[in-house]
This record gives C-alpha cells, sequence and structure tokens, in this order.
C-alpha cells in the first residue's frame, strides 16, 4: 500500500477556485508561471512557504465555483502530495484525478490537525495523526483506471497508439 | 420505477431503457461549448492526446468572451490559438464577439431540450433551463470529447424544488435561486441534479429560469433541469419531439429530497460576502453604502433584466458618487434593449452601458473595485478578489434590487425606491 509523510497546511471550508488561483492569472503561458499566485486572495504568502511533499488539509466544499483546470495544476505543481478535505466539489474532483492530483475525503481530521504537524497517509487505508488512525476510503474503480493509466492524457495518448 | 428528467435524457443518450443514480456511464456528446480563457490550455491537451480530428465539428462551439475585448498584453494569444484551430478542423461556430458563452449557447439555439452538454465553464448548467443536461468540466476532458465525442459521468440523485404562487412585487427568479442556495448551502447539491417544477416556475419566462439554472452551480449541483415546454419550444425555434415533450419527473420517479416552496412567501435577498450561501434579506442590510452596481453577466443581463433595472431608474439618477455599470450578456440583447429603450433610460439615469463580455464579473476587465469599496452586483459570485481585491465587499442580488441601490447609494428594498 502507498505511504508518505508530509508536513501539513490547514485552510477552512468553500475554499473556491478564485481563491486557489484568480481569474486575473488565468491567462498566463504555463503553471509555473502561475503558481506563485495560488491561494493568493488569502493566504498571499502561502504559495512561496509551500515545499514539496506538503499536504493540504481543509474543510467541507474545496474547490467550489469554477470549472478551471489551472486550479489543481496549480496545488500539484506547488508540490502538494495530496489534499485532504471533509469534502470536494464535483468539477475540481474530476479535473484533480485527470491531473494526477490524489484527493482524500475524510469527515474528523481537519476539526483537529494543527497547522505545521505531520501526517502519514496510508492510500485506500488511513491517515495517521500523532498515533490516532482516520480511516478514509478507497477510490471508485473507473477512477482508479484513470489514475493508473498516468491520467486522462496518457489513456488517451494510449487509445491513440502512442503509448503501451 | 419511475425516471427524473435527467434520468431520461442519460439513457435516452446511452440507448437504455432505464439509468439510476449511482450509474457510471459513457455519453455521446451531443454540443460542447469551449471558451477563449481555456483555449491554449484545450489545444495542447488535445495535440499531447495525439488526436489529429475533432469528432464532429459540426458540434463544437468556439466563444470568445472571458478576454474580449483584450485588456492584458497576451489575451490576443488566445484568439489566435483558437483561430488557427477552428480552421485546421473546420469549425464553423465560432463567435469572437457576440456575447457571453451561456447566453449565445442557448439564445443563438445551440442547445436544445434533451441534449447532452459539456462546457469549459462551471456556469454551463445554464442550458438546464431549456431542458438539456448540460454542466461544466475541464480542459483535459473537454480534449478526450473533442477526439472522442464521449464522456463519462455519474448519474445524479436528483432534488426536486417545487415552487407554487405568484411572486411578490419586486421579487424575480435571482432571489428564489439565491434563498435556495442559501438553504442547501454552497455544497448541499453537490453531485446532484436540481429539478425545478411548479406554476411559478411555469409561468416564468426562459430568461428568469436560464438565471436559476445559471446557479445551480452555486449550490455544488451537477445540472438543473426545467420541463420543456410551449415557451421552451418557441424559444428554441422547434416543435417538441415526443421525447422532448415527455422530459418531465414521474410520479413515482425517485428523488433524494423535494423542497417546497410557496412564491408569496419569497423576498428581495443578497448574498453577503464572500460566500454565495451567505444569504440575508435586504431589509436585513438596508443602510449599508456602497461605491459600485454592477448590472448583467450570465446570470442577469438579458432583456428581462435590462427592463426591470429601468423600470426602477426611469426617471432617476443613480446616486452621485456610485458607478452603475450595465453589460448586456449579447449583442442581441444589447440591439433590443437599445430598440425598446430601456439603454436609453439607464444612460438617463446615469448608467455606463458596456460591450457584452464576462469582463467584469471575473474581475477580468473594467470595473474591478479596491480595499474597502463595496459592489452590489447580479451575477453569480461574490468570492474573495472576484471582483477585484479581496478586500472589495461583494453582494450579490436581482437586477431590481441592484437598480434601487444604485439610485439610493446604499442597500435598499427594490420595491421602496
Amino acid at each position: 500500500m502507498e505511504q508518505f509523510t508530509g508536513r501539513v497546511w490547514v485552510l477552512g471550508d468553500d475554499i473556491d477556485t478564485d481563491i486557489i488561483i484568480p481569474t486575473e492569472y488565468l491567462a498566463l503561458k504555463t503553471i509555473e508561471e502561475m503558481k506563485k499566485y495560488g491561494f493568493s486572495p488569502l493566504r498571499p504568502e502561502l504559495a512561496a512557504q509551500i515545499g514539496k511533499g506538503d499536504i493540504l488539509v481543509a474543510g467541507k466544499n474545496f474547490g467550489c465555483g469554477s470549472s478551471r483546470e489551472q486550479a489543481p495544476e496549480v496545488v500539484k505543481a506547488l508540490g502538494i502530495r495530496c489534499v485532504i478535505a471533509k469534502s470536494f466539489a464535483r468539477i475540481f474532483f474530476r479535473n484533480a484525478i485527470n491531473n494526477g492530483l490524489l484527493l482524500i475525503e475524510q469527515p474528523d481530521l481537519y476539526d483537529e490537525i494543527k497547522e505545521g504537524d505531520t501526517i502519514t497517509v496510508t492510500v485506500n487505508q488511513d491517515v495517521d495523526y500523532q498515533g490516532k488512525r482516520y480511516p478514509i476510503a478507497s477510490l471508485p474503480e473507473n477512477l482508479v483506471e484513470i489514475i493508473t493509466a498516468g491520467g486522462l492524457v496518457k489513456a488517451m495518448r494510449r487509445r491513440n497508439g502512442l503509448e503501451d | 420505477m419511475g425516471q427524473t428528467i435527467i434520468e431520461k435524457i442519460i439513457a435516452r443518450n446511452i440507448g437504455a431503457a432505464s439509468v439510476k443514480p449511482g450509474d457510471i456511464v459513457t455519453v455521446n456528446v451531443d454540443r460542447v461549448m469551449l471558451d477563449d480563457i481555456m483555449m491554449p490550455f484545450i489545444v495542447n491537451k488535445f495535440q499531447e492526446m495525439g488526436f489529429k480530428e475533432v469528432w464532429d465539428p459540426d458540434k463544437v462551439v468556439l466563444i470568445y468572451d472571458h478576454l474580449v475585448p483584450a485588456s492584458q498584453q497576451d489575451d490576443t494569444r488566445h484568439y489566435r490559438i483558437g483561430d488557427e484551430f477552428a480552421a485546421r478542423h473546420g469549425l464553423t461556430h465560432v463567435h469572437r464577439s457576440d456575447g457571453i458563452c451561456h447566453q449565445l449557447m442557448t439564445e443563438a439555439g445551440y442547445v436544445k431540450p434533451g441534449d447532452v452538454v459539456f462546457g469549459t465553464d462551471s456556469h454551463t448548467t445554464t442550458y438546464g433551463c431549456v431542458g438539456a443536461f448540460s454542466t461544466g468540466i475541464g480542459y483535459t476532458e473537454m480534449a478526450a470529447i473533442l477526439g472522442t465525442g464521449q464522456l463519462w459521468v455519474k448519474v445524479p440523485e436528483t432534488i426536486r424544488v417545487v415552487i407554487d404562487g405568484t411572486l411578490p412585487e419586486g421579487v424575480m427568479s435571482k432571489d428564489i435561486i439565491l434563498r435556495l442556495i442559501g438553504d442547501l448551502g454552497a455544497d448541499g447539491a453537490t453531485y446532484r441534479a436540481l429539478e425545478f417544477g411548479g406554476q411559478t416556475v411555469e409561468q416564468m419566462s426562459i430568461a428568469s429560469r436560464m438565471t436559476m439554472a445559471n446557479m445551480a452551480i452555486e449550490a455544488g449541483a451537477k445540472c438543473a433541469a426545467f420541463i420543456p415546454d410551449e415557451k421552451t419550444a418557441q424559444y428554441c425555434g422547434i416543435q417538441l419531439s415526443g421525447f422532448q415533450a415527455g422530459l418531465r419527473g414521474d410520479a413515482d420517479a425517485s428523488y433524494v429530497k423535494t423542497l417546497t416552496y410557496r412564491a408569496e412567501d419569497f423576498l428581495p435577498v443578497m448574498a453577503c460576502p464572500s460566500q454565495v450561501d451567505k444569504i440575508r434579506n435586504v431589509s436585513e442590510l438596508a443602510g449599508t453604502v456602497i461605491d459600485q452596481v454592477f448590472i448583467g453577466s450570465c446570470t442577469n443581463g438579458r432583456l428581462e433584466d435590462l427592463q426591470a433595472a429601468a423600470a426602477v431608474l426611469k426617471g432617476k439618477q443613480v446616486a452621485p458618487f456610485v458607478k452603475l455599470i450595465v453589460t448586456p450578456a449579447s449583442r442581441k440583447v444589447y440591439l433590443e434593449a437599445l430598440e425598446c429603450g430601456a439603454l436609453q433610460t439607464l444612460m438617463d439615469a446615469g448608467a455606463i452601458i458596456t460591450h457584452p463580455g464576462c469582463g467584469l464579473c471575473c474581475g477580468r476587465t473594467g470595473g474591478i473595485l479596491c480595499d474597502g469599496e463595496r459592489v452590489v452586483a447580479t451575477n453569480n459570485r461574490n468570492f474573495l478578489g472576484r471582483m477585484g481585491t479581496s478586500k472589495v465587499e461583494i453582494y450579490l442580488a436581482s437586477p431590481v434590487t441592484a437598480a434601487a441601490c444604485a439610485v439610493a447609494g446604499k442597500i435598499v428594498d427594490g420595491v421602496q425606491v
């Protein structure tokens, strides 16, 4: 079972896509140029503080709002290993899966965790926070297929005979 | 077992007798909407996936609206990439400056009752106003549709909303949908369909239904659905087929819940900063001083919205310190509002009339605000930083309420002006 440990950043409920990446930066040419503005309306300093392998923990309805796929791409480009929230908005959820950004629904962790602490995630099993284990569900099969294929782009490349 | 509107649409699309919530199915797409802001990303993904041809160019509509006219140096790059893609793949449905995507998709007849439609914008839920199944997706999934004509969907559960009676004076469909979002919460309909029915909805214009379907996403909904009727047929320029005429929830359909409202109970409301589900009666907010009013967007930029605002503003003047900015949703709406005199009335009252487009609603062009300023706006989102800096307060309201606030220079109940 895949397992990883990371430092946690904590955000609130209803973290919308305009917070994750505001519209004014959406037409920048690359995600690399965009990522420094990630979360800027809420916490302008956060993008520079996030390190590779860090984990975001948030409340309900993470990623609500726009269909902009730049949102999960920016989160991933900032080095975030996974997002753990009480719940996710549906377009963000699909976009994240298609880009290989791991999202985990967990109802209780958010209420108890402190920013800066460390957690260990065992995919499809649980989150370990200071010895307490928070169970997490397995992803539906069709989503596992997309992730296993390496994302939707790779799945389509395989369909078109460009990858084995 | 009966079916909901959305279940009927999906079942017919995949050639099944019925589907049930939770089923994961692959639908055949009837129409897609691509917008300018996402175009470079869509084209990149399409190429990266190794596609050479678009599955059906006639089913593709490309609309430039978020970045028209250009306000930043690189914006025209999006038009160039879009134009090249359209030329290479023989796309003929290209709108370069005709208005806001969701207005054009229905107004120009691209969406019919029973269609399955996807767009690279979250407010694609709008087309539920004519009884289509439509929802927003990201650019990677759009690229996959352009290549294959298909997408997987999970059949959503349906929440039924029934509204009977006559709305009080000065209350618009915007007040209904805001109140509903407040009652459901910003995630109350996540992964679900919102199906609307009842006398009040039957009596509504397509434009009013459009406002409600547009904002279904603000409760997290995957899609919205209105029963196609004679008004729908006329609006779409069609005769309803047997299938289209049968797009209503069966008596024994299974709904996850049913919400029932009396139209007479609705009041003018606002979504307060910075959550769309933070709903208050306008009377509770009365007296709050404002700096700007925006009337427009894919939510409330149609002829009836501009006429409702003009009726409030007729013979009055906008408060001297308030900027009233009005954005018709399309060129067609602009011309109609010109012909009927609504624009004249609005301008006489001191309004600035802009070109049709998305710029102001998403804080991209013309009319953005600064720290500490307040705006009453008829669009669909009041998120932090949406229309300027993160310290701008955005109050979402109906066109009637917004117009009344423009005159008063503060928040006020539209009926009182």
